[in-house]
């Protein structure tokens, strides 16, 4: 038996058994080290005879190539077989408790604004503000109800001075006013915000709030606060369908004045909006008020249209299942997280107003 | 105002139901409130008969009743009526129904051992008449096939509440309710008939109005009903008043009452034998004092309108009267006054001695000034019918002449402003309905106003009448254009609405509190800010405008501790108010955190929140709403109610132009007073209104992009340095040692103690030097290296920590 086939035999059934990667670099090394028997073959070539030469240097060539294949196969399987066991011991319980997270949460009354503005947006209505402290004025006398009006008995008011000047807004309307003076017509806009009554019980709080619409143009007429006001409803409840019910009533700032009543029915002690046989009222509205205009230097001759007043706190309270007005303003932390919004759902014209 | 069916009948013909009425009066603007049964439930008052009687065996006057109460139910009934009889139809109460006259509840009872199931009534027991003598006996023929059927007709004694808007005091009056229902098509209007007084007695009592300035009273109508015999009213007017639950007095008041509730006609009746020398309407003066009839004695200011005599005050016009002058059951000559107060002045005076009468609330809402002569002939002729007595003749004073309104009515107005059409015809019959006087012409027509009409004073006012009375579901819908001529947000309300989501994501759940707050809580966070007291506020503990967010954030997150909720996050965007002048307040975003930031967690340490957790919480914000991060600069100047040590003050930039934010330890002192038991609280304060709104747009705010792909080298540093020195100074000494060169510095590590003298600390920062142009030899990052250590030597007076 020639040297080399010896060296074969022996080294492949070393290879054979089961070897850790640092016996296999072993075996590497005993063939192809320095002095490694296959390198030490590969010294022999110039000694062997010319006849034979070619044949045995083919011949290493072949085992030499067997070998590191099979050496290098080996290795990686090896290694394999190592990363494996380790990363067995690695494992840990993954069902335990991810780190602490605390979720902040957007209060419903901001939701709902986010919701009114965002419909409202879709049809052309920007957003204006005013200030929660107003004087007299522009809460009552250039809205048509002077002193000594029985109107504004329905307006528990907060004043601020003894002359009764200064006082927290009863109502959005105000920034009807001051947007008109502002500007020029056509005027065509929102107001959400704080407004304050003294009265205090289940369904009235000192604090709450409103937006105002005001919406003025040449030819506005009560089509349009009819089909805009359709339009809110629908959209703003997210049904198809509503019942909506115009009913005539009366604020010294607009005439012809409305109530509107949206049909509903309860339903597995749940309320349901936009069918069924009951009435509820939910906003207020009409045809500004020439007097109104005239004080804010709009010609009612040439310009006319119509505002309403919507209870944000009170569309909420339909649309989400709240019962109490006052929780809205208690900060109870399981109320906030329980009817609080997720930061991230943000009512916009292209998602929608809700998931 | 209350009204029933059977009442509105007076005035109205009509076939139509109840419900039908109901619908109706809340499409025309007469909103119903609510519908209840008269102060009585009269439901359970049946029909029944005696089917057989026999003497009660422990007592000689009563009876033992078998009573058929319908649906073949016999019941046994002890009563005491010597008119019980067999074959006697009457009215049944069964144990539960309540007796009108004295309010009794009526139970099952053993009388003198005998079981009585209910009650035999009398007509004077049910208030149907005095007649007391035996219980009722019902009409054979009429109540023959009624026996088990309710007595009482449910339908017309409902009782119906209106919500009648302030300019409607027509509709103060069953009788303009009628009107408008004949209007809109429900019924036909009766006619009033009011027969002259012709009488030969002159109205002898002289009445005066004194021409003042601001009289309140214009107009003084008067009638004397001499010889009366005053009594309690007959039952058809008690039962009118019950009906809408008002209490009978006597036929004089009652009798003034119902002119009042039928025609909106206050009247007022005065005894004459108690006025002194004749009547005169003035002003009051500051002082004078009377007694109302609400018992109440009012001390007077100058100018309130007073019907007077010469021993003083009698009463106060249009409001009410006074016991002096009031008619009594022994009253023998009666002087009815219907007169005309101006609105203004009624309101004036009853608000000045907050006096709530329905008389008032009439007069300031506007009565008709020509139902003065009506009132007058029908209280005299029901005072004459039911008392007795002579009629006067009428008299009316009056210091100025009432005038019909006039409108100029231009038709297409109505289009304009409805949006739809109806004829000519149409609109004219509406007017003259509800009592216009209509002359047509071309394009207008000429309207003269009714005088029980002050709300009406301009062409709008009449088109609402027609919207109203043609019916508001005659309004097409126009769908709205969806077309938007102006971005729904400003750039303020977009940063405000930017800010409180992206502080939400932070883990803060929003709050919304009052405006208002206790001035006590108040004066802790209001730092050098004055109180702005509410002159009537809702209660003591809610007297001022809040002059910081955190007043009633507070509050609340302490609430929150009490319900054993320990780890909080609390935050909310609002108001907060430096004056009381409107616009006197700013926009505050306050947040506060209490707890740890990890409690009880199987991986982490506990560890309480703590100042760099919040100051994260704000900058991440501001830096997210668009602030350059490495602008901000902080300092240590904060108000008060933060840990003087661990709180800081956050600017937009190095020059300090406004405050944008506050952050730090809430001060323990506070804790202590408000007695807050939490492990730490922390808070912010964000000025939205100090934050410099940004002038670029998204796209303009995308600068080139430039990245350098040459190799970054870091180095470490340690500087001992004084401890009060800043480490913001350090880090901004370090980046301009070499604005190209120097791309960020890290601090790693602030250390005090050991091997460190006192009064000094170690900083340890890691710095990152990269050039855009070239990859940088080791010569290069030497002089960089060295730079840095002397520029912070030099600046600083650090030392290097070798």
């Amino acid at each position: 038996m020639s040297d080399l086939k010896k060296i074969k035999e022996e080294f492949l059934s070393k290879l054979n058994k089961k070897l850790n990667v640092s016996e296999i670099n072993q075996i590497k090394t005993d063939l192809f080290g320095k002095n490694g028997l296959v390198s030490s073959q590969f010294k022999k070539i110039g000694t062997i005879a010319d006849s034979e030469r070619k044949k045995f240097a083919s011949d290493l060539n072949i085992i030499k190539d067997e070998f590191q294949n099979l050496i290098n196969s080996k290795i990686n399987e090896a290694e394999i077989n190592e990363i494996n066991e380790k990363l067995k011991k690695e494992k840990i319980d993954v069902t335990l408790p991810e780190r602490n997270f605390v979720r902040g949460k957007i209060h419903p009354v901001s939701q709902t604004i986010d919701e009114i503005s965002s419909i409202f947006s879709e049809i052309g209505f920007s957003v204006e503000e005013g200030p929660d402290v107003e004087n007299e004025y522009n809460n009552f006398t250039a809205l048509n109800t002077p002193e000594h009006h029985p109107a504004r008995d329905m307006h528990d008011t907060f004043y601020l001075d003894e002359k009764k000047e200064k006082l927290l807004r009863t109502h959005t309307s105000p920034v009807q006013i001051r947007t008109m003076l502002k500007d020029k017509p056509p005027f065509k806009i929102i107001a959400p915000g704080r407004t304050y009554r003294s009265d205090s019980d289940q369904t009235h709080s000192p604090m709450f709030h409103q937006v105002e619409g005001l919406h003025i143009d040449k030819d506005i007429n009560m089509g349009h606060l009819k089909g805009y006001l359709n339009y809110f409803i629908k959209e703003f409840f997210e049904v198809n369908k509503i019942k909506m019910r115009f009913r005539p009533s009366h604020f010294p700032f607009t005439e012809p004045s409305a109530e509107v009543d949206i049909g509903y029915q309860i339903k597995d002690g749940k309320i349901i909006i936009g069918e069924g046989d009951k009435w509820l009222e939910i906003l207020g509205c009409g045809m500004v008020h020439p007097n109104v205009l005239k004080n804010v230097k709009v010609n009612p001759e040439k310009f006319q249209g119509y505002a309403f007043g919507i209870g944000i706190d009170r569309l909420a309270m339909l649309k989400y299942g709240i019962n109490d007005l006052r929780s809205f303003f208690e900060c109870d932390y399981r109320w906030l997280n329980h009817f609080g919004f997720d930061p991230l759902d943000v009512p916009t014209n292209y998602r929608g107003l809700s998931r | 105002m209350k009204i029933t069916y059977d009442w509105l009948k007076d005035h109205l013909q009509t076939k139509n139901s109840e419900n039908q009425l109901l619908e109706k009066l809340t499409d025309i603007g007469l909103e119903v409130e609510g519908i209840g049964n008269t102060s009585l439930d009269l439901d359970k008052f049946i029909v029944s008969k005696i089917v057989r009687t026999e003497k009660h065996p422990n007592a000689d006057r009563l009876k033992v009743c078998d009573v058929d109460i319908g649906e073949k139910k016999i019941i046994k009934v002890v009563c005491g009526a010597p008119n019980a009889k067999e074959g006697l139809l009457t009215i049944y109460a069964p144990p539960g129904a309540i007796i009108p006259k004295n309010k009794m509840k009526l139970v099952v009872t053993q009388i003198r051992g005998v079981t009585s199931h209910g009650m035999l009534c009398s007509d004077s027991e049910l208030e149907l008449s005095d007649e007391s003598d035996g219980i009722t006996e019902l009409k054979y023929s009429k109540y023959k096939d009624k026996i088990g059927k309710k007595y009482f007709n449910k339908n017309n004694l409902n009782l119906i509440d209106l919500s009648i808007t302030p300019n409607r005091p027509d509709c103060l009056g069953v009788r303009g309710i009628a009107r408008d229902l004949a209007t809109a098509g429900f019924g036909k209007l009766k006619i009033n008939k009011i027969d002259k007084i012709k009488s030969k007695t002159k109205q002898k009592i002289k009445i005066k109005i004194l021409k003042e300035k601001n009289q309140g009273c214009t107009t003084f109508g008067s009638c004397l009903v001499n010889n009366v015999q005053n009594r309690e009213s007959p039952k058809w007017l008690k039962d009118k008043l019950i009906s809408i639950g008002q209490k009978p007095i006597s036929a004089i008041v009652d009798i003034t009452n119902y002119v009042m509730l039928d025609l909106n006609r206050p009247l007022h009746a005065y005894d004459t034998d108690k006025i002194q020398k004749g009547i005169v309407v003035r002003n009051s003066k500051k002082g004078e004092k009377f007694k109302a009839l609400d018992n109440n004695e009012y001390k007077l200011e100058d100018g309130m309108c007073v019907i007077s005599d010469s021993a003083g005050v009698l009463g106060l016009g249009g409001i009410i009267g006074g016991t002096r002058s009031g008619t009594e059951l022994d009253t023998k000559n009666v002087l009815i006054e219907s007169a005309y107060f101006n609105p203004k002045s009624i309101r004036k005076t009853s608000k000045q001695l907050n006096i709530d009468t329905d008389a008032k609330f009439r007069f300031e809402r506007g009565i008709d000034p020509l139902s003065i002569e009506q009132g007058l002939i029908k209280a005299a002729h029901l005072i004459k019918e039911i008392c007795g007595g002579e009629i006067s003749n009428i008299d009316i004073q009056n210091i100025g002449k009432y005038k019909k309104k006039n409108i100029k009515f231009q038709i297409e107005l109505f289009e304009k402003i409805s949006g739809f059409k109806i004829s000519n015809k149409e609109i004219s019959k509406i007017l003259n309905n509800l009592g216009f006087e209509v002359k047509e012409n071309k394009n207008f027509f000429k309207l003269k106003v009714p005088s029980w009409r002050p709300d009406i004073e301009q062409p709008i006012d009449v088109v609402e009448e027609l919207v109203r009375i043609y019916g508001y579901d005659k309004i097409k819908k126009i769908e709205p254009l969806k077309i938007r001529s102006k971005s729904t947000l400003n750039k303020t309300q977009k940063l405000f609405h930017f800010l409180k989501r992206s502080i939400a994501t932070k883990g803060y759940k929003e709050a919304i509190t009052w405006s208002f707050t206790d001035s006590k809580i108040n004066e802790l966070f209001k730092s050098n800010m004055k109180n702005i007291k509410i002159v009537n506020p809702i209660s003591s503990d809610l007297n001022v405008l809040r002059n910081s967010i955190f007043s009633n954030l507070i509050l609340y997150l302490n609430k929150n501790l009490d319900r054993g909720i320990k780890d909080l996050s609390l935050f909310e965007i609002g108001p907060t108010f430096y004056g009381s002048n409107p616009g006197d307040q700013e926009t505050v975003i306050g947040g506060l955190r209490s707890g740890k930031a990890s409690r009880l967690s199987w991986i982490e340490k506990d560890r309480n929140f703590d100042v760099f957790d919040i100051k994260k919480d704000i900058i991440q914000t501001l830096v997210e709403a668009g602030y350059d991060k490495s602008k901000i600069f902080i300092d240590d100047q904060t108000p008060n109610y933060y840990h003087p040590g661990k709180s800081g003050r956050v600017f937009l930039n190095k020059e300090k132009e406004k405050v944008v934010a506050y952050f730090g330890e809430i001060h323990p002192n506070i804790l202590n007073k408000i007695d807050i038991k939490t492990e730490t609280l922390l808070g912010f304060e964000i000025f939205v209104d100090n934050l410099k709104k940004p002038k670029k747009s998204l796209k303009d705010q995308k600068n080139i992009y430039q990245v350098s792909d040459f190799q970054k080298s870091e180095r470490d540093f340690a500087f001992i340095i004084d401890k009060s020195f800043k480490s913001q100074e350090l880090i901004e000494i370090i980046l301009n040692v070499d604005q190209e060169l120097i791309r960020d510095v890290n601090i790693f590590d602030v250390y005090e103690g050991e091997n460190i003298p006192t009064g000094k600390k170690s900083i340890a920062l890691n710095v990152i030097i990269q050039s855009m142009t070239k990859t940088l030899n080791d010569k290069d990052l030497e002089k960089v290296n060295k730079l840095i250590i002397d520029t912070v030597e030099n600046k600083t007076g650090a030392k290097i920590r070798s």
